[in-house]
């Protein structure tokens, strides 16, 4: 068995690689990239760890996992024991340690990142999880007392699905209510199969319903009933319904026939698994040349997923650099890897299309960065005379996502900012009305799959003390 | 899960199909659709609710087969069940007492006008429904917007039956005739709703459109089912689907709809020689 390392054996290593799949061959399928740790890989990289005193990794950890305990029962090789001690706080472990920034999170607090070696806790994650499911380990509820009350949890992205599995695991009866066909919401209809294989979100959501929590889709809330009806039927109600809304640059030319949002051409691609049209029904379009506008997560699996269709030039049309980008590094380097062109520190002005619709071209301007502006990022500013058109002949814009108001609607003294946002209190998740709760994407606007985590955790908590 | 509870097939293009879908039957309202799933390889569906039954709890669909989807959806029977059914989506039509009212139903459009009518008609409107087909055996529902009209006028295309020609010329001379219509509701084909606004313009008439455009999830996530009204962006799944006729931007809506004619024909072609070798 493998056994803790001295000291000095942990410094001298360096972090270990995790192997990813080819770039010649990835770019034609819709295969997973990064392939995972091996058991020697994961022992290798857990040894590292100094299993600190008063562990700062834990400090960026939003579900506050446990790390050097988990870390440490790697070593041990007692899997088993490591991923029952990261299900005490976080439900979805397999899908946390794929898509989680952990370098911006914990691996960015652990003390090794200093010397640029910082252990990497979300493939260890990954690895545990993925080893529970391969080995068929589940986590068993025993002897909980029923508690007699009702719970409405809206939508089932990462935010509904924990509070949903903390309220069952204490004993509450949870049904879940979501809009499309399949639970997961952007883990199923956002991120694509290449990050994220969506037969891993179906089996952490198929553990959550085996601890007996209810799942009702093609249920939407604030048409099929309303959030007022619904808090008749239930004791208490977490509204998680994300931010899932497109939003648009409104240029001249965006409603020509081939102009996507990235969530059409993602939900296509990913929930009604267009690519593998025609056997799946739902049609997708394939451009030669494919514009992708925008920096962040949702641009660089929109720019990845189009290139997998079989477009043969895909740019990336962002009005900052790479550095400024949103995107995890991770991703903007897997992107370039693949081909991806990035035109950075361009705008789109207009796209340029024909009487029948179809779009033959775009108008860009170059631009520079000047002094930062509120969000301390530099402000990018036109370069006078450097209009250009970008040849493409289909267009994704992926600038972000805002708030669907369906649900708010339906919600009676449920208070919302300027934006559609639920106003939620920060610790308790509480909304302005008693009883409901809200929190994820449609309390902090787009935002991450760990910081929802966090919040259906923190409403689970708070709804718990309610119902005392 | 919903279940079909009955089919009809009223013609070699044309079904109807009763569905048990409780929640929805409670909620809907005239001008309302649903979105379904056949399987888990199908696409999403949306179909207009033709009627429905609060207390049996079920809903009626009328649709034409066009396409691998309806298709498909035309080999179901009594029994089955649907992977998905979701609704009622989009906005209700603004039922009120308004006076005289025409409605206008062009193709399976008139299963989509019928409950608009039924419903404008209860609330005390004189209702003058004109609904019109290609040829005789495209002409539905007779017998249903015969009770829930005032008074209805038919037309075809070829004069197989009742009047030959377009809606749009009983419009025009019901227009022309009735002074005081107050608003007129016409669903059907995008080039009939484009021609009805055309002839009621001059007259100062409203003219309540119901846009088809091509939607994925129908909730107003995806964005797919934007039209330009007004100048504005809206989202025919939320915003709609009816609108004001003379605001709605023709072209690009039609355009919109032939965004993926070449996939959905090779898709159909496929599923035709499916089904020849089966
Ligand atoms: C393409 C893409 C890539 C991303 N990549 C990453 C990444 O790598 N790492 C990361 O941390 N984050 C990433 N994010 C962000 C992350 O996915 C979100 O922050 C997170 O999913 C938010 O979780 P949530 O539970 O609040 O909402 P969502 O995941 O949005 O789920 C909300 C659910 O509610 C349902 N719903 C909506 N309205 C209703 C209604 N009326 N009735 C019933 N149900 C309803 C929706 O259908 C959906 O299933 C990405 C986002 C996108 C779009
Ligand atoms: C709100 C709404 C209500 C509708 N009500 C009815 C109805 O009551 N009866 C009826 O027969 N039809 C109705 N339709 C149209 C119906 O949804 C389409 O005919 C059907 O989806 C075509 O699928 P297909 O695979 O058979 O044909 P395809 O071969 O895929 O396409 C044939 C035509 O249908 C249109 N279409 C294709 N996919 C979609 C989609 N996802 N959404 C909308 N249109 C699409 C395209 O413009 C195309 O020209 C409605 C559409 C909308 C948006
Ligand atoms: S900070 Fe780094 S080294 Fe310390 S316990 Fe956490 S992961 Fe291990
Ligand atoms: S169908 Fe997706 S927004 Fe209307």
């Amino acid at each position: 068995m493998a056994k803790m390392i001295p000291m000095k054996e942990r410094g001298k290593r360096t972090p270990r690689h995790m192997p990813e799949q080819d770039v010649h061959k990835r770019i034609h399928n819709f295969n997973e990239v990064s392939l995972g740790y091996t058991k020697e890989d994961a022992i290798y990289e857990a040894q590292r760890c100094l299993q600190c005193r008063s562990p700062t990794c834990m400090d960026g950890c939003p579900a506050d996992i446990n790390i050097p305990e988990f870390i440490k029962k790697i070593v041990e090789e007692n899997f088993t024991g490591s991923y029952f001690e990261i299900l005490k706080t976080n439900n979805l472990p397999a899908i946390a340690g794929r898509v989680c920034p952990q370098e911006e999170q914990c691996s960015k607090a652990c003390v090794w990142n200093k010397a640029n070696k910082a252990i990497h806790i979300g493939r260890l994650e990954r690895f545990v999880a993925d080893w529970a499911r391969d080995n068929k380990i589940h986590l068993e509820r025993v002897g909980i007392e029923k508690k007699n009350k009702k719970i409405a949890i809206v939508g089932s992205g990462p935010a509904g699905l924990t509070c949903s599995a903390d309220l069952v695991k204490i004993g509450y009866d949870v049904t879940l209510f979501e809009a499309l066909q399949k639970p997961g919401g952007v883990l199923v209809y956002g991120i694509p199969e290449f990050r994220l294989p969506k037969a891993i979100v179906e089996y952490e959501i198929g553990e959550i319903k085996r601890l007996g929590v209810t799942i009702e889709t093609d249920f939407i809330v604030g048409l099929t009933k309303s959030v007022d009806e619904l808090a008749e039927e239930f004791d208490a109600i977490f509204l998680a319904n994300g931010a899932g809304a497109p939003r648009f640059l409104h240029l001249p030319g965006e409603n020509l026939n081939d102009v996507y949002s990235a969530n059409e051409f993602l939900t296509r691609s990913n929930l009604m698994k267009a690519y593998a049209f025609p056997k799946y029904d739902t049609p997708i379009k394939v451009g030669k040349k494919v514009a992708v506008i925008g920096g962040g997560n949702v641009a660089m699996d929109s720019a990845r997923t189009a290139l997998r269709l079989g477009t043969e030039e895909v740019h990336l049309v962002y009005r900052r650099t790479s550095k400024e980008a949103p995107a995890r590094k991770e991703e903007l380097t897997h992107a370039e890897e693949e081909g991806i062109i990035f035109d950075f520190l361009t705008l789109p002005l207009k796209i340029l299309g024909n009487e029948q619709g179809d779009i033959n071209g775009m108008e860009c301007i170059k631009m520079r960065l000047g002094e930062p502006d509120e969000s301390g990022r530099r402000r990018p500013i036109y370069i006078d005379g450097t209009n250009f058109i970008l040849q493409v002949d289909l267009v994704i814009v992926a600038i972000g996502t805002a708030a669907n108001p369906i649900v708010a609607r339906s919600a009676t003294g449920v208070k919302t900012n300027k934006w559609g946002y639920f106003i939620t209190d920060e610790n308790t998740c509480s909304t302005t009305r008693k009883g409901i709760f809200a929190g994820g994407d449609i309390v902090r606007g787009a935002a991450t799959v760990i910081s929802a985590v966090g919040d259906g955790k923190r409403a689970a908590k708070a709804i718990n003390n309610f119902l005392q | 899960m919903s279940k079909i509870i009955r089919v009809e097939k009223w013609h070699d293009v044309i079904y109807s199909m009763w569905i048990k879908a409780l929640q929805i039957s409670m909620k809907v309202q005239p001008g309302q659709f649903v979105i379904l799933m056949i399987d888990e390889k199908g696409e999403r569906i949306p179909l207009t609710v033709a009627d429905y039954h609060r207390e049996e709890g079920w809903v009626q669909v009328v649709f034409q087969t066009v396409g691998t989807s309806t298709m498909k959806l035309a080999q179901m029977s009594i029994g089955d069940e649907f992977f998905s059914f979701i609704g009622p989506l989009g906005k209700p039509s603004e039922i009120k007492k308004y006076g005289t009212v025409i409605t206008i139903g062009g193709g399976t459009g008139i299963a989509c006008i019928h409950p608009i009518t039924r419903a404008l008609k209860e609330v005390g409107n004189k209702v003058i429904a004109i609904i019109g087909a290609r040829t005789k055996e495209l002409i539905i529902m007779e017998e249903e917007m015969k009770e829930a009209s005032t008074e209805l006028h038919i037309t075809t295309d070829d004069g197989s039956y009742m009047r030959k020609g377009f809606v749009t010329e009983v419009l025009k001379e019901v227009l022309q005739g009735e002074k005081n219509v107050r608003k007129v509701w016409a669903i059907g084909p995008a080039i009939m709703m484009k021609a009805t606004c055309a002839v009621a313009k001059p007259f100062g008439i409203d003219v309540i459109v119901s846009l088809n455009a091509i939607m994925v999830d129908g909730t107003g996530m995806c964005g797919s089912c934007r039209v330009t009204v007004g100048g504005q962006t809206k989202y025919t799944c939320v915003d709609g689907p009816e609108f004001n006729g003379h605001l709605v931007e023709w072209r690009e809506f039609m355009n919109r709809l032939t965004r993926y004619t070449e996939l959905e024909k090779l898709s159909s072609k496929m599923y035709k020689k499916k089904c020849q070798r089966k």
